[in-house]
Protein backbone atom coordinates (compact mmCIF):
# COMPACT_ATOMS: atom_id res chain seq x y z
CA UNK A 1 0.00 0.00 0.00
CA UNK A 2 2.64 2.35 0.53
CA UNK A 3 5.38 1.42 -0.99
CA UNK A 4 6.78 5.05 -2.22
CA UNK A 5 7.35 5.29 1.82
CA UNK A 6 9.43 1.99 1.68
CA UNK A 7 7.49 0.60 4.56
CA UNK A 8 4.86 -1.90 5.09
CA UNK A 9 1.83 -1.99 7.09
CA UNK A 10 3.33 -4.56 9.08
CA UNK A 11 6.42 -2.70 9.95
CA UNK A 12 4.70 0.84 10.84
CA UNK A 13 2.46 -1.60 13.13
CA UNK A 14 5.27 -3.27 14.80
CA UNK A 15 7.24 0.15 15.32
CA UNK A 16 4.05 2.00 16.90
CA UNK A 17 3.45 -1.25 18.89
CA UNK A 18 7.37 -1.49 20.21
CA UNK A 19 7.41 2.21 20.80
CA UNK A 20 4.24 2.07 23.03
CA UNK A 21 5.54 -0.97 24.72
CA UNK A 22 8.81 0.44 25.94
CA UNK A 23 7.20 3.85 26.86
CA UNK A 24 5.24 1.98 29.56
CA UNK A 25 8.58 0.03 30.48
CA UNK A 26 10.00 3.41 30.77
CA UNK A 27 7.58 4.64 33.49
CA UNK A 28 6.59 1.54 35.48
CA UNK A 29 4.81 3.40 38.10
CA UNK A 30 1.86 3.87 35.45
CA UNK A 31 1.14 -0.13 35.14
CA UNK A 32 2.08 -0.78 38.36
CA UNK A 33 -0.32 1.76 40.31
CA UNK A 34 -3.20 0.14 39.00
CA UNK A 35 -2.56 -2.94 39.69
CA UNK A 36 -1.35 -2.26 43.03
CA UNK A 37 -4.84 -1.04 43.50
CA UNK A 38 -6.36 -3.97 41.99
CA UNK A 39 -5.07 -5.93 44.76
CA UNK A 40 -5.72 -3.62 47.45
CA UNK A 41 -9.11 -3.23 47.10
CA UNK A 42 -9.98 -6.89 46.23
CA UNK A 43 -8.29 -8.08 49.43
CA UNK A 44 -9.97 -5.14 51.52
CA UNK A 45 -13.16 -6.54 50.89
CA UNK A 46 -13.08 -9.73 52.63
CA UNK A 47 -12.81 -7.13 55.70
CA UNK A 48 -16.21 -5.40 54.78
CA UNK A 49 -18.32 -8.35 53.99
CA UNK A 50 -18.77 -11.53 56.21
CA UNK A 51 -15.63 -13.71 54.95
CA UNK A 52 -16.39 -17.13 55.72
CA UNK A 53 -15.65 -19.66 52.78
CA UNK A 54 -19.02 -19.94 51.54
CA UNK A 55 -19.57 -15.86 50.96
CA UNK A 56 -16.25 -15.38 49.55
CA UNK A 57 -16.69 -17.55 46.52
CA UNK A 58 -20.02 -16.34 46.06
CA UNK A 59 -19.22 -12.94 46.20
CA UNK A 60 -15.62 -13.60 44.63
CA UNK A 61 -15.95 -13.22 40.59
CA UNK A 62 -18.13 -10.54 40.95
CA UNK A 63 -15.77 -8.25 43.23
CA UNK A 64 -12.84 -9.46 40.90
CA UNK A 65 -14.46 -8.50 37.53
CA UNK A 66 -15.10 -5.11 38.96
CA UNK A 67 -12.26 -4.40 40.03
CA UNK A 68 -10.46 -5.34 36.92
CA UNK A 69 -12.86 -2.73 34.85
CA UNK A 70 -11.82 0.05 37.77
CA UNK A 71 -8.37 -0.75 37.51
CA UNK A 72 -8.45 -0.66 34.05
CA UNK A 73 -10.81 2.61 33.11
CA UNK A 74 -7.47 3.92 35.64
CA UNK A 75 -4.73 3.24 33.06
CA UNK A 76 -7.21 4.21 29.57
CA UNK A 77 -5.65 7.95 30.10
CA UNK A 78 -2.33 6.59 29.55
CA UNK A 79 -3.36 5.43 26.09
CA UNK A 80 -3.37 8.73 23.57
CA UNK A 81 -3.30 11.27 26.68
CA UNK A 82 0.37 11.00 26.99
CA UNK A 83 1.38 11.23 23.08
CA UNK A 84 -1.69 14.04 22.87
CA UNK A 85 0.20 16.63 25.26
CA UNK A 86 3.53 15.81 23.74
CA UNK A 87 2.45 16.60 20.20
CA UNK A 88 3.57 12.80 19.24
CA UNK A 89 -0.16 11.90 18.67
CA UNK A 90 -0.18 14.71 15.55
CA UNK A 91 2.71 13.21 13.78
CA UNK A 92 1.11 9.75 14.22
CA UNK A 93 -2.31 10.79 12.35
CA UNK A 94 0.13 12.37 10.20
CA UNK A 95 1.70 9.36 8.89
CA UNK A 96 1.30 7.84 5.63
CA UNK A 97 0.49 4.52 7.32
CA UNK A 98 -3.54 3.82 8.20
CA UNK A 99 -4.64 5.26 11.17
CA UNK A 100 -6.92 2.30 12.12
CA UNK A 101 -3.96 -0.47 12.22
CA UNK A 102 -1.34 2.23 14.29
CA UNK A 103 -4.56 2.66 16.76
CA UNK A 104 -4.75 -0.93 17.21
CA UNK A 105 -0.91 -1.46 17.54
CA UNK A 106 -1.51 1.22 20.47
CA UNK A 107 -4.37 -1.00 21.69
CA UNK A 108 -2.24 -4.13 21.72
CA UNK A 109 0.28 -2.84 23.70
CA UNK A 110 -1.93 -1.08 26.25
CA UNK A 111 -3.42 -4.26 26.58
CA UNK A 112 0.44 -5.99 27.03
CA UNK A 113 1.11 -3.40 29.90
CA UNK A 114 -2.27 -3.26 31.55
CA UNK A 115 -4.09 -6.27 30.61
CA UNK A 116 -1.30 -9.26 31.02
CA UNK A 117 0.08 -8.21 34.34
CA UNK A 118 -3.69 -7.92 35.55
CA UNK A 119 -4.06 -11.27 34.20
CA UNK A 120 -0.78 -12.77 35.42
CA UNK A 121 -1.60 -11.33 39.11
CA UNK A 122 -5.02 -12.39 39.29
CA UNK A 123 -4.17 -16.35 40.41
CA UNK A 124 -3.51 -14.55 44.14
CA UNK A 125 -6.50 -13.04 43.96
CA UNK A 126 -8.27 -16.10 43.27
CA UNK A 127 -6.78 -17.34 45.73
CA UNK A 128 -8.08 -14.99 48.57
CA UNK A 129 -11.34 -15.74 47.70
CA UNK A 130 -11.25 -19.15 47.99
CA UNK A 131 -10.82 -20.29 44.72
CA UNK A 132 -10.28 -23.76 43.04
CA UNK A 133 -7.55 -24.35 41.10
CA UNK A 134 -9.96 -25.55 38.72
CA UNK A 135 -12.33 -22.20 38.76
CA UNK A 136 -8.62 -19.75 38.41
CA UNK A 137 -8.33 -20.67 35.15
CA UNK A 138 -11.97 -20.64 33.73
CA UNK A 139 -10.96 -16.72 35.50
CA UNK A 140 -7.97 -16.75 33.17
CA UNK A 141 -9.29 -17.54 30.29
CA UNK A 142 -12.36 -15.10 30.96
CA UNK A 143 -9.93 -12.31 31.85
CA UNK A 144 -8.23 -13.14 28.82
CA UNK A 145 -10.91 -12.27 26.26
CA UNK A 146 -12.39 -9.63 28.77
CA UNK A 147 -9.38 -7.95 29.46
CA UNK A 148 -8.68 -7.43 25.26
CA UNK A 149 -12.17 -6.67 24.94
CA UNK A 150 -12.01 -4.18 27.68
CA UNK A 151 -8.86 -2.55 26.00
CA UNK A 152 -10.79 -2.13 22.24
CA UNK A 153 -14.12 -0.42 24.01
CA UNK A 154 -11.84 1.64 26.09
CA UNK A 155 -9.87 2.85 23.47
CA UNK A 156 -13.33 4.57 21.94
CA UNK A 157 -13.42 6.23 25.00
CA UNK A 158 -10.05 7.04 25.77
CA UNK A 159 -9.81 8.98 22.07
CA UNK A 160 -13.44 10.63 22.22
CA UNK A 161 -12.09 13.01 25.09
CA UNK A 162 -8.55 13.33 24.54
CA UNK A 163 -9.50 17.27 24.17
CA UNK A 164 -10.26 17.47 27.70
CA UNK A 165 -8.91 18.05 30.70
CA UNK A 166 -9.14 15.47 33.58
CA UNK A 167 -11.40 13.19 31.81
CA UNK A 168 -10.62 10.27 33.83
CA UNK A 169 -14.31 10.46 35.32
CA UNK A 170 -16.24 10.62 31.80
CA UNK A 171 -14.28 8.15 29.97
CA UNK A 172 -15.71 5.92 32.80
CA UNK A 173 -19.07 7.67 32.56
CA UNK A 174 -18.75 7.04 28.38
CA UNK A 175 -17.92 3.26 28.24
CA UNK A 176 -19.25 1.54 31.34
CA UNK A 177 -22.60 1.09 29.94
CA UNK A 178 -20.73 -0.28 26.98
CA UNK A 179 -18.39 -2.68 29.44
CA UNK A 180 -21.60 -4.12 30.96
CA UNK A 181 -22.01 -7.54 28.81
CA UNK A 182 -17.96 -8.24 29.26
CA UNK A 183 -18.60 -7.77 32.98
CA UNK A 184 -22.17 -9.69 33.28
CA UNK A 185 -20.58 -12.51 31.26
CA UNK A 186 -16.85 -12.72 32.94
CA UNK A 187 -18.29 -12.38 36.34
CA UNK A 188 -21.29 -15.23 35.65
CA UNK A 189 -19.05 -17.85 34.03
CA UNK A 190 -16.76 -18.24 36.55
CA UNK A 191 -19.84 -18.12 39.34
CA UNK A 192 -21.54 -20.90 36.54
CA UNK A 193 -18.60 -22.90 36.53
CA UNK A 194 -18.61 -22.75 40.40
CA UNK A 195 -21.70 -23.93 40.39
CA UNK A 196 -20.89 -26.87 38.08
CA UNK A 197 -22.67 -25.73 35.21
CA UNK A 198 -21.59 -24.91 31.64
CA UNK A 199 -19.46 -22.71 31.00
CA UNK A 200 -18.05 -22.61 27.78
CA UNK A 201 -21.07 -20.76 25.62
CA UNK A 202 -19.43 -17.89 28.19
CA UNK A 203 -16.17 -18.37 27.00
CA UNK A 204 -17.65 -18.45 23.18
CA UNK A 205 -19.91 -15.15 24.18
CA UNK A 206 -16.63 -13.15 25.43
CA UNK A 207 -14.30 -14.03 22.21
CA UNK A 208 -16.88 -13.09 20.24
CA UNK A 209 -17.84 -9.62 21.80
CA UNK A 210 -13.92 -9.78 21.79
CA UNK A 211 -14.30 -9.82 17.73
CA UNK A 212 -17.23 -7.87 17.72
CA UNK A 213 -15.50 -4.58 19.59
CA UNK A 214 -11.95 -5.78 17.66
CA UNK A 215 -13.82 -4.99 13.88
CA UNK A 216 -15.16 -1.52 14.93
CA UNK A 217 -12.84 -0.28 17.66
CA UNK A 218 -9.95 0.68 15.86
CA UNK A 219 -11.67 2.33 13.39
CA UNK A 220 -14.14 4.44 15.73
CA UNK A 221 -11.08 5.25 17.94
CA UNK A 222 -9.12 6.64 14.92
CA UNK A 223 -11.47 8.50 13.14
CA UNK A 224 -12.60 9.76 17.05
CA UNK A 225 -8.91 11.11 17.47
CA UNK A 226 -8.91 12.70 13.83
CA UNK A 227 -11.74 14.76 14.93
CA UNK A 228 -10.19 15.43 18.29
CA UNK A 229 -7.02 16.73 17.45
CA UNK A 230 -8.15 19.29 15.07
CA UNK B 1 -39.04 14.49 -2.73
CA UNK B 2 -35.23 15.08 -3.06
CA UNK B 3 -35.53 18.54 -3.35
CA UNK B 4 -37.79 18.74 -0.40
CA UNK B 5 -35.07 16.87 1.74
CA UNK B 6 -32.31 19.18 0.44
CA UNK B 7 -34.27 22.04 1.47
CA UNK B 8 -35.16 20.31 4.92
CA UNK B 9 -31.07 20.96 5.10
CA UNK B 10 -31.42 23.69 5.00
CA UNK B 11 -31.23 25.68 8.36
CA UNK B 12 -33.63 28.13 7.14
CA UNK B 13 -36.25 26.69 5.55
CA UNK B 14 -36.15 24.13 8.48
CA UNK B 15 -37.02 26.76 10.80
CA UNK B 16 -39.88 28.27 9.07
CA UNK B 17 -41.50 24.30 7.93
CA UNK B 18 -40.80 23.78 11.98
CA UNK B 19 -42.60 26.47 13.01
CA UNK B 20 -45.48 25.88 10.81
CA UNK B 21 -45.77 22.00 12.02
CA UNK B 22 -45.28 22.47 15.82
CA UNK B 23 -48.99 23.21 16.37
CA UNK B 24 -50.29 20.69 14.50
CA UNK B 25 -47.94 18.52 16.50
CA UNK B 26 -49.22 19.71 19.72
CA UNK B 27 -52.69 19.79 19.42
CA UNK B 28 -53.35 16.84 17.91
CA UNK B 29 -50.93 15.12 20.31
CA UNK B 30 -52.61 16.59 23.58
CA UNK B 31 -56.16 15.84 21.87
CA UNK B 32 -54.84 12.38 21.50
CA UNK B 33 -53.45 12.26 24.90
CA UNK B 34 -56.38 13.25 26.47
CA UNK B 35 -59.03 11.68 24.72
CA UNK B 36 -56.77 8.61 25.63
CA UNK B 37 -56.04 8.99 29.34
CA UNK B 38 -59.95 9.74 29.42
CA UNK B 39 -60.89 6.41 28.19
CA UNK B 40 -57.93 4.30 29.97
CA UNK B 41 -58.36 5.57 33.12
CA UNK B 42 -62.43 5.76 33.51
CA UNK B 43 -63.89 3.65 30.39
CA UNK B 44 -61.48 0.64 29.91
CA UNK B 45 -62.63 -2.43 32.46
CA UNK B 46 -60.17 -2.99 34.99
CA UNK B 47 -57.72 -6.15 34.73
CA UNK B 48 -59.05 -9.22 36.26
CA UNK B 49 -55.39 -10.35 37.60
CA UNK B 50 -54.22 -6.89 38.58
CA UNK B 51 -57.19 -4.58 39.44
CA UNK B 52 -56.63 -1.04 38.17
CA UNK B 53 -53.81 -1.20 38.77
CA UNK B 54 -52.44 -2.24 34.90
CA UNK B 55 -53.74 1.71 34.45
CA UNK B 56 -50.40 2.74 34.68
CA UNK B 57 -49.55 1.17 31.53
CA UNK B 58 -51.21 4.23 30.03
CA UNK B 59 -48.07 6.39 31.07
CA UNK B 60 -45.51 3.35 31.12
CA UNK B 61 -45.72 1.94 27.76
CA UNK B 62 -45.39 5.37 25.72
CA UNK B 63 -43.02 6.53 27.80
CA UNK B 64 -41.38 3.20 27.33
CA UNK B 65 -41.25 3.24 23.50
CA UNK B 66 -40.45 6.77 23.34
CA UNK B 67 -37.34 6.50 24.90
CA UNK B 68 -36.08 3.56 22.73
CA UNK B 69 -37.77 5.34 19.99
CA UNK B 70 -35.75 8.10 20.53
CA UNK B 71 -32.08 7.00 20.80
CA UNK B 72 -33.08 5.09 17.10
CA UNK B 73 -34.08 8.51 15.98
CA UNK B 74 -30.46 9.98 17.48
CA UNK B 75 -28.54 7.05 15.90
CA UNK B 76 -30.27 7.22 12.24
CA UNK B 77 -29.18 11.54 12.89
CA UNK B 78 -25.62 10.61 13.71
CA UNK B 79 -25.42 8.33 10.77
CA UNK B 80 -27.39 10.92 8.27
CA UNK B 81 -25.02 13.64 10.18
CA UNK B 82 -21.34 12.06 9.96
CA UNK B 83 -22.02 10.68 6.05
CA UNK B 84 -23.49 13.85 4.55
CA UNK B 85 -22.33 16.28 6.85
CA UNK B 86 -26.04 17.47 7.08
CA UNK B 87 -25.85 20.27 9.89
CA UNK B 88 -30.06 20.07 10.86
CA UNK B 89 -28.81 16.06 12.03
CA UNK B 90 -26.37 17.91 14.35
CA UNK B 91 -29.23 20.12 15.95
CA UNK B 92 -31.93 17.15 16.34
CA UNK B 93 -29.76 14.95 18.13
CA UNK B 94 -29.02 17.76 20.36
CA UNK B 95 -32.85 18.33 20.65
CA UNK B 96 -33.79 14.85 21.29
CA UNK B 97 -31.48 14.02 23.82
CA UNK B 98 -32.23 14.99 27.27
CA UNK B 99 -36.11 14.65 26.21
CA UNK B 100 -35.26 10.74 25.40
CA UNK B 101 -33.13 10.77 28.74
CA UNK B 102 -36.53 12.15 30.66
CA UNK B 103 -38.71 9.84 29.09
CA UNK B 104 -36.33 7.03 29.39
CA UNK B 105 -36.24 8.17 33.35
CA UNK B 106 -39.96 8.43 33.91
CA UNK B 107 -40.58 4.88 31.52
CA UNK B 108 -38.11 3.51 34.65
CA UNK B 109 -40.22 5.52 37.39
CA UNK B 110 -43.54 4.21 36.42
CA UNK B 111 -42.19 0.68 36.01
CA UNK B 112 -40.79 0.96 39.43
CA UNK B 113 -44.11 2.40 41.03
CA UNK B 114 -46.29 -0.56 39.14
CA UNK B 115 -43.71 -3.21 40.58
CA UNK B 116 -44.76 -2.06 43.70
CA UNK B 117 -47.93 -3.69 43.95
CA UNK B 118 -47.18 -6.26 41.40
CA UNK B 119 -44.15 -7.93 42.16
CA UNK B 120 -43.96 -6.43 45.73
CA UNK B 121 -40.82 -4.46 45.25
CA UNK B 122 -39.93 -0.97 43.68
CA UNK B 123 -37.05 -2.90 41.69
CA UNK B 124 -36.59 -6.17 40.34
CA UNK B 125 -33.69 -6.68 38.80
CA UNK B 126 -35.10 -10.57 37.96
CA UNK B 127 -36.65 -8.56 35.00
CA UNK B 128 -34.37 -7.73 31.51
CA UNK B 129 -36.59 -4.78 30.27
CA UNK B 130 -36.24 -3.22 33.67
CA UNK B 131 -32.80 -3.34 33.56
CA UNK B 132 -31.78 -2.57 30.08
CA UNK B 133 -33.50 0.56 30.75
CA UNK B 134 -31.36 1.40 32.72
CA UNK B 135 -28.25 1.12 30.49
CA UNK B 136 -30.46 3.07 28.19
CA UNK B 137 -30.36 5.89 30.49
CA UNK B 138 -26.80 5.56 31.54
CA UNK B 139 -26.00 5.93 27.69
CA UNK B 140 -28.16 9.18 26.90
CA UNK B 141 -26.20 10.47 30.44
CA UNK B 142 -23.00 9.53 29.20
CA UNK B 143 -23.73 11.43 25.73
CA UNK B 144 -24.76 14.16 27.44
CA UNK B 145 -21.41 14.41 29.90
CA UNK B 146 -19.47 14.04 26.61
CA UNK B 147 -21.62 16.91 25.28
CA UNK B 148 -21.21 19.32 27.70
CA UNK B 149 -17.70 18.95 28.28
CA UNK B 150 -16.59 19.85 24.56
CA UNK B 151 -17.07 23.68 24.08
CA UNK B 152 -15.54 23.41 20.42
CA UNK B 153 -19.22 23.29 19.13
CA UNK B 154 -18.01 21.19 15.45
CA UNK B 155 -15.84 18.68 17.60
CA UNK B 156 -19.21 18.17 20.18
CA UNK B 157 -21.26 17.70 17.16
CA UNK B 158 -18.80 15.03 15.62
CA UNK B 159 -17.87 13.31 18.25
CA UNK B 160 -20.97 12.79 20.27
CA UNK B 161 -22.05 11.66 17.11
CA UNK B 162 -19.69 8.46 17.20
CA UNK B 163 -20.47 7.79 20.28
CA UNK B 164 -24.41 7.42 19.92
CA UNK B 165 -23.54 4.65 16.96
CA UNK B 166 -21.25 2.86 18.98
CA UNK B 167 -23.88 3.32 21.82
CA UNK B 168 -26.32 1.88 19.50
CA UNK B 169 -24.48 -0.94 17.94
CA UNK B 170 -24.09 -2.16 21.42
CA UNK B 171 -27.67 -1.72 22.75
CA UNK B 172 -28.85 -5.35 21.05
CA UNK B 173 -25.69 -6.81 22.76
CA UNK B 174 -26.22 -4.93 26.08
CA UNK B 175 -30.13 -6.42 25.86
CA UNK B 176 -29.37 -9.75 24.99
CA UNK B 177 -26.33 -10.08 27.87
CA UNK B 178 -28.83 -8.79 30.20
CA UNK B 179 -31.54 -11.25 29.59
CA UNK B 180 -29.29 -13.76 29.53
CA UNK B 181 -28.18 -13.26 32.80
CA UNK B 182 -31.76 -12.77 34.56
CA UNK B 183 -32.95 -15.85 32.52
CA UNK B 184 -30.59 -17.33 35.47
CA UNK B 185 -32.45 -15.59 38.37
CA UNK B 186 -35.97 -16.63 38.90
CA UNK B 187 -37.98 -15.41 36.37
CA UNK B 188 -40.94 -13.13 37.64
CA UNK B 189 -43.87 -14.76 38.93
CA UNK B 190 -46.49 -12.18 38.64
CA UNK B 191 -46.23 -10.80 35.75
CA UNK B 192 -45.57 -12.94 32.80
CA UNK B 193 -45.24 -12.65 28.72
CA UNK B 194 -47.67 -13.22 26.51
CA UNK B 195 -50.80 -13.30 29.33
CA UNK B 196 -54.38 -13.25 28.51
CA UNK B 197 -55.42 -11.19 24.93
CA UNK B 198 -55.55 -7.47 25.67
CA UNK B 199 -59.57 -6.24 25.51
CA UNK B 200 -59.43 -3.96 22.58
CA UNK B 201 -61.41 -1.33 25.34
CA UNK B 202 -57.75 -1.41 27.09
CA UNK B 203 -56.44 -1.39 23.55
CA UNK B 204 -57.64 1.78 21.70
CA UNK B 205 -56.74 4.03 24.85
CA UNK B 206 -53.19 2.53 24.44
CA UNK B 207 -52.60 3.33 20.99
CA UNK B 208 -53.96 6.72 21.09
CA UNK B 209 -51.69 7.21 24.32
CA UNK B 210 -48.75 5.85 22.04
CA UNK B 211 -49.66 7.99 18.82
CA UNK B 212 -50.53 11.18 21.28
CA UNK B 213 -47.41 11.07 23.00
CA UNK B 214 -45.08 10.51 20.27
CA UNK B 215 -46.89 13.64 18.46
CA UNK B 216 -46.10 15.54 21.69
CA UNK B 217 -42.71 14.05 21.72
CA UNK B 218 -42.38 15.70 18.12
CA UNK B 219 -43.61 18.99 18.92
CA UNK B 220 -41.07 19.10 21.81
CA UNK B 221 -38.28 18.18 19.68
CA UNK B 222 -38.92 20.90 17.22
CA UNK B 223 -39.52 23.31 19.62
CA UNK B 224 -36.09 22.25 21.10
CA UNK B 225 -34.40 21.64 17.51
CA UNK B 226 -35.32 25.18 16.29
CA UNK B 227 -34.00 26.86 19.16
CA UNK B 228 -30.60 24.77 18.92
CA UNK B 229 -30.75 25.74 14.71
CA UNK B 230 -31.53 29.67 15.43
CA UNK B 231 -28.51 29.55 18.46
CA UNK B 232 -25.92 27.89 15.39
CA UNK B 233 -26.97 30.16 12.97
CA UNK B 234 -27.17 33.38 15.29
CA UNK B 235 -24.86 34.72 12.64
CA UNK B 236 -26.47 34.53 9.69
CA UNK B 237 -28.90 37.51 7.98
CA UNK B 238 -31.78 35.39 8.40
CA UNK B 239 -31.85 34.62 11.78
CA UNK B 240 -31.16 37.99 13.09
CA UNK B 241 -33.90 38.86 11.16
CA UNK B 242 -36.17 36.79 13.18
CA UNK B 243 -34.71 37.48 16.40
CA UNK B 244 -34.99 41.19 15.46
CA UNK B 245 -38.75 40.58 15.51
CA UNK B 246 -39.50 40.62 11.53
CA UNK B 247 -41.27 37.81 10.14
CA UNK B 248 -39.55 35.56 7.85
Amino acid sequence: MNKSNNTSLLSGFNAMFRRDCLQYIKNPSQLLNPLIFFVMITAAFPFAVDSSKLQLTQIGPGIIWIMAILSYLLTLQHLYLDDADDGCLDYIILSPQPLPLLVLAKICAHWISSGLPLIIISPIIGIIYQMQVDTILVMIATLFFGTFALSLIGSIGASLTISINNSNILVSLLVLPIMIPILIFGARTIGLYQAGTTTISGLYFMSAYCMFALSFSPFASAAALKIGSE
Amino acid sequence: MWTFLHKMASPRYFYSIATSLIPWFLVSGLILMVAGLINGLFYAPPDYQQGDAFRIIYVHVPSAYISMMAYSLMAFAAFVALIWRIKIAHAVIVGAAPLGAWFTFLALLTGSIWGRPMWGTWWEWGDPRLTSELLMLFLYLGYMALRASLPNLAQADKLSAILILIGAINIPIIHFSVEWWTSLHQGPTLLKAGGPAIDSLMLYPLLAMIIGTTLYFGSLLLVRTKAEVLNREKNSRWAKKMLSGDQL
